[in-house]
């Protein structure tokens, strides 16, 4: 598949527990620990995962929003690999327009003092690109890139006046204005209505084709995951569980975690009658946990093994379909 | 088939703004039987959740029920005042309110709130069988009874959800409305919380309304689905009939624009444009600004809500199937 153009090695994220003042923490949620996956150009990555799995972290990382605890990221620019991990001041600054994030919540990532034009156009004079001019008619023709018509009629709008579909579209103008070659999509359609999502959908992967986007895209709705990624990666606890093609990891789940989440999505069909993994408890909060597997407490056919041993490596079980449990 | 336990007669609720009035509910009609669960479901800001606010009159100050009746064991609801209301409300039709976290006093035991519904709403009160009885309920939706004197904050969103069912259930009521209750969970406990609800539902023999934007949650618990769009119920059939052969075209939208991780990866449709702002709505059928099939007719008069056989109602000029 050639070279990739981003490849993450051992990432790993710790959040410090704080308890009083002047002592140093003892404790660490391990948000993130040593996750590894690569991306192709031109392809779609889906980070899957409940709550609390670490896959937001993963996203904030990856744009340097969050920075590692330890690990490599690589973003390949102009033919050759740079470790954005450890990228500060200016290099930094360039390096943000290449990648950029769309967030989950378009009424909360807008500023609602900003026109819209004001609000696509800010990362044009972040980066210092074009003068006012230049700005205004890159502003418009995103704007008819994303399917707001005509620009004029919404630049000087302010998002109160616009609804939630139109929200996102402007988000995901902002975030492509400065032409970035990955973009990480946290949740971008978990909070709009099935009649807007498909929308967005088909125009994120219409934009990714024309203008060469990368993402990764994070959801915790497998369905959206089919819909919208070559490839998904489950996350569970920080790590990553399994990673393979799309319809591969639907049909042929490996991991119990995988089979127990594909086994709980409900189907709109009352004909199908799902098959149901009952796995224990709920998602823990990962404060130094042992080193063991980290489903142990949850998985159904866990063993000794399991318990003595540290969390499992991901491991090539052909065509590219990777598991980290010991027992598939 | 059985008496219905509750019909719902012409109901149209306003919601009134400084903007203008908001026709929230138009002309909503509908039946429940006993044992019956009826899914309720269509976008945000369809009405799904002011027809349940209706059944309840828990209403805003700002909303005004115009007109229609609301017959729970053929007593109205509408005319009655809150003193005669409250006779019925929790003891007859109570509600599983959407945000748990919400629905619950921080300040409270958990299963002390639960007691204080009974308390306020059940005639022959006593404090010791009340207890008993919280215990019950909590085995009945999977919690341990020893829970029942923590407090929300100590438990995890499952439970509280959970917590927020048992709650509903105090007075034995006839029939549970559930206004997306597991929308702010994981597919993990989502899967949970459904099987039981439902199997709850089933023992208890009661009737439920199910309300949801999710079509696929819907498909798992509904025996018949109510489809809402712009303040009216544009369809309604049994769960089968609505998925497998939809007679409105939005309907129809809503089904094929919804991915589903089973079965052969089908294109997903897109339906033009968005949803009617309701201070203004579009005159004739609402949907025609975004209907493929519209014609003239949609645009000037309101589709009759009818029978196509079956117990399957549309309100559409231009059924797909009819």
């Amino acid at each position: 598949m050639g070279e990739a153009l981003v490849r993450v090695a051992g990432l790993s994220k710790f959040f410090p527990l704080t308890r009083g003042l002047f002592r140093e923490s003892q404790e660490f949620i391990h948000a993130v620990e040593d996750v590894s996956f690569t991306i192709a150009p031109g392809e779609s990555l889906g980070l899957v995962g409940e709550s609390g799995s670490g896959k937001t972290t993963t996203g904030k990382l990856l744009v340097r929003l969050l920075d590692p605890t330890a690990g490599h990221i690589y973003l390949r620019a102009n033919g050759s690999e740079v470790d954005i991990a450890t990228l500060r001041g200016k290099d930094l600054k360039t390096f943000r327009r290449r990648v950029q994030m769309i967030f989950q919540d378009p009424y909360e990532s807008l500023n609602p003092r900003l026109t819209i034009f004001d609000t696509i156009a800010e990362p044009l004079i972040v980066q210092g690109i074009g003068d006012v001019l230049e700005r205004e008619e890159r502003v418009a023709e995103m704007l008819v890139m994303v399917g707001l018509t005509p620009p004029s009629s919404f630049m000087f709008r302010f998002p109160h006046e616009l609804s939630g579909g139109q929200r996102q579209r402007v988000a995901i103008a902002r975030a492509l204005i400065v032409g970035p070659t990955f973009v990480v999509a946290d949740e971008p359609t978990s909070m709009l209505d099935v009649s807007i999502r498909t929308g967005i959908m088909y125009l994120m992967q219409d934009l990714a084709q024309r203008l060469g986007v990368t993402y990764l895209y994070i959801t915790h709705d497998l369905a959206v995951a089919r819909y919208m990624c070559q490839r998904i990666a489950v996350m569970y606890l920080g790590k990553i569980v399994e990673q393979a093609e799309t319809e591969e990891l639907l049909q042929h789940p490996q991991h119990p975690y995988t089979r127990a989440l594909i086994s709980a999505v409900p189907i709109p069909d009352p004909r199908i009658k799902r098959q149901a993994i009952e796995i224990k408890g709920s998602i823990p909060t990962p404060i130094n946990p042992p080193p063991r597997c980290r489903f142990y407490d949850r998985c159904p056919i866990a063993d000794a093994f399991c318990e003595r041993n540290d969390h499992p490596p991901l491991r090539d079980v052909g065509g590219g379909h990777y598991v980290a449990c010991y027992k598939t | 088939m059985t008496e219905p336990i509750l019909y719902v007669d012409d109901l149209t609720m306003h919601y009134t703004t400084r903007a203008g009035d908001v026709s929230a509910v138009d002309n909503v009609s509908f039946t429940l039987t006993k044992g019956e669960s009826l899914g309720l479901v269509g976008e945000s800001g369809c009405g799904k959740t002011s027809v349940a606010i209706c059944l309840l009159k828990l209403l805003p100050d700002n909303a005004h029920i115009k007109g229609g009746h609301i017959y729970l064991d053929g007593v109205d609801l509408v005319p009655l005042s809150e003193e005669q209301v409250r006779r019925y409300r929790w003891r007859r039709i109570s509600m599983i309110f959407q945000a748990a976290m919400n629905s619950l006093n921080p300040v409270y035991k958990v299963g002390d709130q639960i007691i204080e519904a009974m308390e306020t709403h059940l005639e022959n009160f006593s404090y010791p069988a009340a207890r008993e009885k919280v215990a019950e309920l909590f085995r009945l939706v999977g919690l341990d009874p020893a829970l029942m004197d923590q407090y929300p904050h100590e438990y995890s969103g499952g439970m509280r959800q959970r917590a927020v069912i048992a709650m509903a259930l105090a007075c034995d009521p006839d029939i549970i409305i559930a206004d997306e209750p597991t929308t702010a969970l994981d597919v993990i406990v989502q899967d949970r919380i459904l099987k039981e609800l439902r199997a709850i539902q089933q023992k208890l023999n009661m009737g439920m309304i199910y309300i949801s934007h999710d079509i696929a949650v819907i498909a798992e618990v509904s025996d018949c689905v109510g489809v809402m769009y712009a303040g009216r119920l544009v369809e309604k059939a049994c769960t089968e009939e609505i998925f497998h052969h939809p007679i409105h075209p939005y309907t129809a939208g809503l089904m094929s624009a919804f991915p589903s991780i089973v079965g052969p990866k089908r294109e997903l449709t897109m339906l033009p444009g968005e949803p009617p702002d309701l201070l203004h709505p579009p005159p004739g059928c609402r949907f025609h600004p975004r209907c493929p099939y519209a014609t003239s007719i949609c645009m000037e008069q309101v589709p009759e809500f009818k029978e196509y056989g079956g117990d399957h109602f549309a309100a559409c000029w231009h059924p797909l199937e009819g």
